[in-house]
This record gives structure tokens, sequence and C-alpha cells, in this order.
């Protein structure tokens, strides 16, 4: 079933995301200088990178939370990307006081919207959390805490999307079925995922980037063959990870020396 | 044990020492009462110190009532507003090295004898406490939950009050949770001082009048129902707080658990 033509309603029509001449520092590091990339529309792109090559301040840096004043960042149809960015972390980010749907419906209480429960209740219930609406954060395992953040990602239902490791910090299993769950439910949507696993990158993305260096840049880019996301049992798939894997081991070491 | 169990126990194990101490030393009653003159005491002058008790009580409530909101709106001024924090924030901390029991005298002066000056003893008491808890608290919100917010809010002023009212003080609400048990815990004092300095009720004053009197007994008497008082409130407080605020760390801690 697509789960579009059911009562959570069609996504925004995507839309791709340019960035040009991105330059961001961190203190006295420059992490990016003059760094330009297109995300397609409807697309997932993986950028891969060892930590501490600065993904996540990238991401900050186009959802808007860092300025970034001489970089140009632009929806392809309507221009400003201002309110059209949804974004998730490794940390479920759940406010404890409030329970998964509340959670869920967050965005609504920020904007000063009446919030949508019928819409909270039935993306939980896309998640896998049917009947637990009412229950607190604290009571729910961490594999469940990051479904919630998703469905509270999916409520904001913007057409941009902004991954950072989300499935960083749940165990192997729990990080498979959050993959197959996440392309499933964002299929339409304009995606940015950054992570530091070829793996998920080769499952997920449409292209995946790889970033090293400093100030990093995109040093290759991948298309894989097949739409995700792809079976991680594929030979051709473990090849190009074994490829990624060395690619990103000499990166660290050109950093290192 | 749960605390108040052990707090009787406790209670319970002081008495027994008193017991001891009247009888070893043989101190004459107007020095140390024996616990069961106190009781006795107690049980026949109850109309009078409970009389004086609900003097007591008023003045420690009013007080924490009237300090907590002024310690909240001090806290969320200074948080709010650059040039407030520059010139407030100083004061608040300057206002801690003058010792509150020397300002006693003035208040009485201010707001006379009856219950405005020790409700404003005890409010100025716990102003500080409050207000440093809270706008610590403030301070030190989850910066993954202000960035998600900052992503669904809309911007500008609208945006930064829908994050204040809907992530920031929900956030600080345990910091100052701690600062409202600091509050309840030193209120009493304040109340207690400004019925010594000047009042013509209220515990404090009952101590004052038996003492002079040489009624040594009754003057214990009143101090043990002060020191439950101070506990109910105290206790009272730390249940409200913690039935209001389930998700919250343990006192003491600052460090929400890891989850796993």
């Amino acid at each position: 079933m697509n789960v579009f033509d059911g009562p959570l309603g069609r996504p925004a029509p995507a839309s791709g995301l340019t960035v040009r001449g991105l330059t961001l520092r961190f203190r006295a590091e420059i992490l990016f200088q003059d760094l330009s990339f297109d995300l397609p529309p409807g697309r997932f792109t993986c950028l891969l990178g060892p930590s501490g090559v600065g993904k996540t301040s990238l991401l900050r840096a186009i959802a808007g939370l860092v300025p970034v004043p001489d970089a140009e960042i632009r929806c392809d149809d309507t221009g400003s990307p201002a309110g059209r960015i949804a974004w998730m972390d490794q940390r479920d980010q759940l406010l404890p006081w409030l329970n998964a749907r509340d959670n869920v419906t967050l965005g609504s209480r920020l904007r000063g919207e009446p919030a949508d429960r019928e819409r909270a209740r039935m993306l939980l219930a896309e998640v896998g959390l049917a009947g637990q609406a009412e229950t607190q954060p604290a009571a729910l395992s961490g594999g469940m805490r990051q479904r919630v953040a998703l469905a509270r990602t999916l409520y904001e239902d913007r057409p941009i999307v902004l991954l950072d490791e989300p499935f960083a910090a749940v165990d192997a299993p729990t990080r498979h079925r959050l993959q197959r769950l996440a392309a499933r439910l964002l299929a339409g949507r304009t995606v940015l995922l950054v992570t530091h696993d070829p793996l998920e990158a080769l499952i997920l993305g449409h292209e995946v980037h790889v970033l090293s260096g400093r100030p990093a840049r995109i040093a290759a880019t991948l298309r894989p063959d097949g739409l995700p996301p792809r079976s991680a049992a594929s030979p051709a798939l473990a090849a190009m990870q074994a490829e990624l894997l060395d690619r990103l081991a000499s990166a660290d070491s050109e950093g290192l020396a | 044990m749960t605390m108040p169990l052990r707090l009787g126990a406790a209670l319970l194990a002081l008495l027994a020492c008193w017991q001891a101490v009247v009888l070893l030393s043989g101190l004459p009653p107007y020095i140390l009462p024996a616990p069961a003159a106190v009781g006795r005491v107690l049980v026949t002058r109850a109309d009078i110190i409970l009389g004086h008790a609900w003097v007591t009580v008023s003045e420690i409530l009013a007080g924490l009532l009237l300090g907590t909101l002024l310690g909240a709106a001090a806290a969320l001024a200074i948080d709010h507003a650059r040039l407030v924090r520059a010139w407030l924030l100083p004061l608040v901390i300057a206002s801690q090295a003058i010792p509150v029991f020397a300002l006693a005298p003035i208040l009485v002066l201010w707001f006379g004898y009856g219950l405005a000056s020790k409700v404003a003893m005890a409010a100025l008491i716990i102003f500080f406490p409050v207000t440093v808890a809270f706008l610590d608290g403030l301070r030190r919100t989850d910066a993954g939950w202000l960035d998600l917010a900052r992503t669904m809010a809309p911007a500008g002023r609208r945006g930064r009050l829908a994050i204040l009212l809907r992530i920031r003080i929900p956030a600080a609400l345990p910091a100052f949770g701690s600062g409202l048990r600091v509050a309840a815990a030193v209120a009493p004092i304040g109340a207690v001082i400004g019925e010594w300095v000047g009042s013509s009720a209220g515990l404090g004053h009952l101590m004052l009048h038996a003492n002079g009197r040489m009624q040594i007994d009754l003057m214990f008497a009143a101090l043990a129902v002060l020191a439950a008082l101070a506990l109910a409130i105290y206790f009272a407080i730390d249940a409200l707080l913690r039935r209001l605020m389930p998700w919250a760390p343990e006192r003491f801690q600052d460090q929400p658990e890891e989850e796993n």
C-alpha cells in the first residue's frame, strides 16, 4: 500500500534544494569552503563522511540553525527554505513531559495551531506504535523513541527532510528496521541523510556523496544500481561498501597527516 | 525506609537522648525541661499554641507565594532582556550580601508589627534561591530541543515566545522545583526572625514571650511545633513537585538519566 494515498495525505510536491558557496567555520577551523551540491527532488541523498568532518554542522547550516550569510541555499520552487525543512537527529529529542502523541504534534503547538491528534495517531500507527499515543517517552525503548521522532518528522509534512545520523544510537536490528521504515515513509520527499555508516548510505541513498579532507569537499559521488531501500545482502552493495570503507579510512589518515 | 519514616526514627532517638540528658545532668526545668513536661504543655496550652502557629503558617505560606512569584518574574526578566540582565543580576547577587536579618528592623518599621513585615521577610529570604535556580534552568535548556524547536517554530518574536512557553519553561521546571524546595526550607526562618524583631502574634512571638516569663516548657513546645510545621511544609511542597513533574530527575541531580 502506498501510504500517501492513505489518510496521511499526499506530501507537498517535492522540491529540490540547491546549495552554493557554503563556507562554514568552527572556531579557527574551516569545515567547508565554498561547498556546492544539489539535492534532487524526491530523492534520498546521502552524505557520507568520517566522524568530525562537520556533517552535523552542515545540516544545521542548511536548516538555518547556523547563520551562513555568504551561502546560497534555496528551494528550487519557492526560493527560501524557511519553514520547508524538517530535521531529525540521532537523539530523539523527545520532550519528557509530553506523551508520544503530544511530542508528535509539538510543531503545531509551537506555531500556535490546533494539534491534529488524529493525524498524529495515524502516524504513530504507521511507525508501529499504535496504542502508544498516551505513553510517556521514559516508558519507551530507544528504538520506539526514535520511531516517535520519525512520526514527529513526518507530522511536520515538509518537502525537505534533513536526517543527522538518525539511527546511530540504536542497536543493529532496530537500525535495520528503522532504515526500511524511513525509506518507505519518507519516499517522495527530498531527503538529505548524513551518516558515517557506508552500508546505511548504500541502502538508503539514490545518490551517495563522500565527504573528506579539511576543509571537507565532496570527494566522490556514487549512484548505486537499483532503488532504495536496497538489500544489504547484494554482492554489488557489499563490494561498494568495502570500497567506501577504504576510501573513508584513507580520508581519515589524510586528516591525521 | 522512606524519608519521613527515617525522620520519625531519628526524632524518637533524639527525644530519648534529651530525656537521658535531663535525668543524668539534673539541670533545672527552667534551663532544660523534660520532654514529658513539654508534651504536657503542648496539650494543656494547645489553643494558644495553635493560634500562634496559624499566624506563623500564614506568614510562611504568603511569603513563599510572594517570593516565588517575584523570583520567577525576576528570572524571566533577567533571561529575557540583556539590559535587565546587566542591571538586575548584580543587584540580585548584591542583595544576598546584605544579611537579611539586618533588614528585619527596617521591614518592621516600614510594614508594621502585623503580617506584612513577616511576609516581606520570608519573601526576601527565598527570592534569591528561587531566582537563581529558575534562571539556571532557563539557561540550560537542552540544545537539541532548541534546534528542533527552531526548525518548527515561526521566526522572530512569536517563535521565541512559543519556544519559551513550550520548551524552555517546562524544561526549567525541575530546576525551579529545586529552588522551591530550598525556599520551603528557609521561609520559616524569615517569618520567625520577623516575629522576633517585632510582632504581637506567631510562634516566634510566643517563644520570646514565654522566655520572658520563664515558661521554658512553653517555649520548647512552640519550638517543637515550629519545627514540625517547617517539616510539613517542606514535605508537602516536595510531594507536590514530584506529582506535578514525574519526568523530573531525582532531587539534587541535574543530569538526566542516560537512556538505553
